[in-house]
């Protein structure tokens, strides 16, 4: 690259500081087939913050391009990110002037064809909306890591995961993880799912501030010599906006920019593909994940359904009601969008009584799964307990939400 | 690459309409012979075909023939990509045979940023040219927080803003660009404040090439449309602020739109150009005149 002295932007390494014969992290790396790293490699047991199993996943993810803005509880990943430039795992890497033009951002380094990676929580998430909800209409993979915090006033950073409903609708693969292992893992796989031809979409993956990310965990990492397949800028579904290819009409003709009836089919075709993409994700989560959901003591009457630290609490719970004599099973959603329809639905036969809890107030997993199973299974579905506003779920709080179930539904 | 993706296969020259096989022959791409020279000329308009050729614009409208010229000026546009957001210009802009990304309200300076960060990654040994193409009220109003943040990175695109100081496209609202006094929708008494300065502004940033000018001298405007993209492509940020009036926001008779864009360019719009020492001295360097040759 041409550069004038004094230019800050696309700057080389040397540019900056570093030796001439430096080496950066990436290129000492081998990139490796995506289900060799997510099933076969060997794995080293770390205890480690959610934000340094971000660190550790981004270190393996081949990512060209990070954007950072800092918040809480976020801000310690996309600083990892940054430590990740100097080293060379990251090809390019600035500050984003705030989250509109941060997530603006990159949505155009996705349009060049490259792995863009960014990062927030709650109200940043909220500013930036306009430009997140308008990634999946162009047909931009991005990875986006969201540490979910309040977002209602009075304002608060603790964990509270109500932002997540906010992208129920909007055609980003949405995942949630449980803890800091999942944050390592869910990333990658959901990269390597958002960049299929067939696919070819935005992807969130959200936990749960502060509980993940600001608290140690067992994570078991692959190998750091090993990382993924690079993004490859010419198999996508719409083409790079990098004028090596003729670019997607959706940008150049002018009905689709007028209202008239033409406009009005193209825009309704254009938003079923895709949510019809969506859906052809969970192929590839399948393969990735091992599983849209994970089922404990599949068949039990007493059936708890849950996503994020829920889960953590919901399977402590479950053993505690298994040391007292009562089966409690557990089905943990990791996929938001694509949702697990069909899994759900052939995971709780056999259920009478169904509880979700949930970290946010409005409930929205627990809506969620009444649509998909309203006419379509004989259990009595019923919300909570539900914690929000930085409040943990205690097991107990649980174990007592299952036992007013049983006596509610005999 | 790009050029060959535009070629199309001998076998199917034959059916392809008569302005494509135009575009390819005749276009203005870069100088096949000469790349350190322009492929066409301004004064040859007409006579080769232009990147942008039909398009919805007003009849008249001065915003379309800058549109045309920057086109024009434009060094290499098989390889530049242009951003844009909702407005007038992006009308013809979409229409132009050069990619076009039409984002959200206000994010093009953002957009540009990233997508230039990328291409240069994904493309380290081939150049490839970002311009922002936007009004007055999608850059100094909803776009001002993208546009000064890349200003002040020297991202190294182009912001060009198309300034017919008036909301257009929305039906004739009073912007960040409109005159004092001026009575417009929005402003009902006429704006109260001062149209913004935004090339103090520019300057205050250090872009590295900012200009000003009025679609009146249309070699200049494509001359001054290659010295912005060559600074961005080499230096840093360059912007051109280009008086585009609305003749019908501002009831201007069509047949004095030009007669409109000499007297206000007269009055208070006239050509100026704030190039930093750096800029200067790579401009030097490309547009020095090659010596002649002795002759023995």
């Amino acid at each position: 690259m041409a550069n004038v002295k004094g230019s800050s932007v696309c700057r080389t390494a040397t540019d900056e500081g570093k030796p001439a014969d430096w080496i950066p992290g990436s290129d000492k790396q081998t990139v490796v087939d995506p289900m060799e790293m997510f099933h076969k490699l060997p794995r080293e047991k770390l205890f480690i913050t959610g934000s340094e199993a971000a660190r550790e996943c981004m270190r393996r993810a081949n990512i060209d391009i990070a954007i950072a803005y800092p918040i809480t509880p976020q801000s310690e990943s996309m600083q990892q990110a940054g430590y990740l430039y100097d080293e060379g795992y990251i090809k390019e890497y600035y500050r984003g002037e705030e989250e509109i033009g941060t997530f603006s951002a990159i949505s155009g380094a996705s349009r060049a064809g490259v792995r863009a990676l960014t990062a927030t929580s709650g109200p940043g998430l909220m500013r930036g909306m306009e430009a997140i909800s308008s990634w999946p209409g162009a047909r931009t993979p991005i990875i986006m890591l969201n540490m979910c915090r309040v977002i209602n006033t009075p304002l608060a950073i603790q964990p509270d995961n109500i932002e997540m409903s906010f992208m129920l609708n909007t055609g980003i693969l949405l995942l949630h993880a449980e803890n800091q292992q999942d944050f390592y893992d869910y990333p990658l796989a959901a990269i390597m799912a958002s960049e299929q031809v067939d696919v070819t979409l935005p992807a969130v993956v959200s936990t749960d501030g502060f509980f993940v990310t600001h608290a140690r965990g067992p994570v078991e990492v692959t190998p750091e010599e090993f990382k993924l397949p690079p993004r490859d800028g010419w198999r996508s579904a719409v083409p790079a906006m990098d004028n090596e290819n003729p670019p997607a009409r959706v940008s150049r003709d002018a009905p689709i920019q007028k209202s008239n009836f033409i406009s009005y089919h193209m825009h309704a075709s254009w938003q079923q593909e895709v949510f019809a993409a969506v859906e052809r994700s969970a192929q590839y989560f399948r393969k990735y994940l091992g599983g849209l959901i994970e089922v404990v003591n599949p068949g039990a009457e007493d059936l708890i359904i849950a996503s994020g630290s829920a889960v953590s609490q919901a399977r402590e719970a479950v053993r505690q009601e298994g040391e007292q004599g009562r089966t409690v099973g557990l089905i943990k959603i990791k996929t938001i969008r694509p949702f697990p329809t069909k899994e759900i639905l052939e995971a709780v036969k056999g259920a009478k009584r169904i509880l979700i809890p949930e970290f946010n107030q409005a409930g929205w997993l627990h809506k969620e799964i009444c649509s998909v199973l309203y006419g379509r299974c004989d259990a009595v579905i019923k919300d909570g307990p539900r914690v929000f506003g930085g409040m943990t779920m205690p097991t107990e709080m649980v174990m007592e939400a299952l036992a007013d179930f049983r006596k509610e539904v005999k | 690459m790009s050029l060959e993706t535009l070629r199309p296969s001998p076998a199917f020259k034959d059916v392809l309409p008569i302005e494509y096989k135009d575009l390819v022959e005749h276009g203005p791409y870069t100088n096949r012979t000469d790349p350190s020279k322009q492929s066409v000329k301004v004064t040859d308009m007409g006579k080769f075909k232009e990147v942008i050729e039909e398009h919805p614009m007003c009849a008249g409208c001065a915003m379309t023939l800058f549109i045309r010229l920057v086109y024009i000026g434009m060094p290499n546009p098989e390889h530049t990509i242009v951003v844009g957001t909702a407005g007038c210009g992006r009308l013809a802009i979409s229409q132009a045979s050069v990619p076009f990304v039409y984002g959200n309200y206000g994010d093009t300076n953002a957009v540009a940023s990233g997508l230039k960060r990328g291409l240069e990654v994904r493309f380290p040994n081939q150049k490839k040219d970002v311009v922002v193409m936007a009004g007055d009220g999608g850059l100094i109003d909803i776009g001002f927080q993208g546009m000064m943040h890349s200003w002040f990175r020297k991202e190294k695109f182009t912001t060009i803003m198309l300034d017919n100081e008036v909301y257009g496209n929305t039906g004739g609202q009073e912007s960040g660009m409109t005159n004092q006094g001026k009575v417009l929708k929005m402003a009902p008494r006429g704006k109260f404040d001062k149209k913004i300065d935004a090339l103090g502004l520019a300057k205050v940033a250090e872009v590295d090439y900012v200009a000003r000018l009025a679609p009146t001298n249309p070699a200049r405007v494509a001359r001054t449309v290659r010295r912005a993209i060559m600074v961005a492509r080499e230096v840093g940020h360059s912007y051109i602020q280009a008086y585009t009036s609305c003749n019908i926001e501002y009831s201007i008779p069509t047949p004095d739109v030009m007669k409109d864009a000499f007297a206000i360019e007269k009055e208070r719009y006239g050509f100026e150009e704030i190039i930093s020492p750096r800029a200067q001295e790579y401009l030097n360097e490309i547009e020095k005149k090659p010596k002649k040759k002795k002759t023995d």
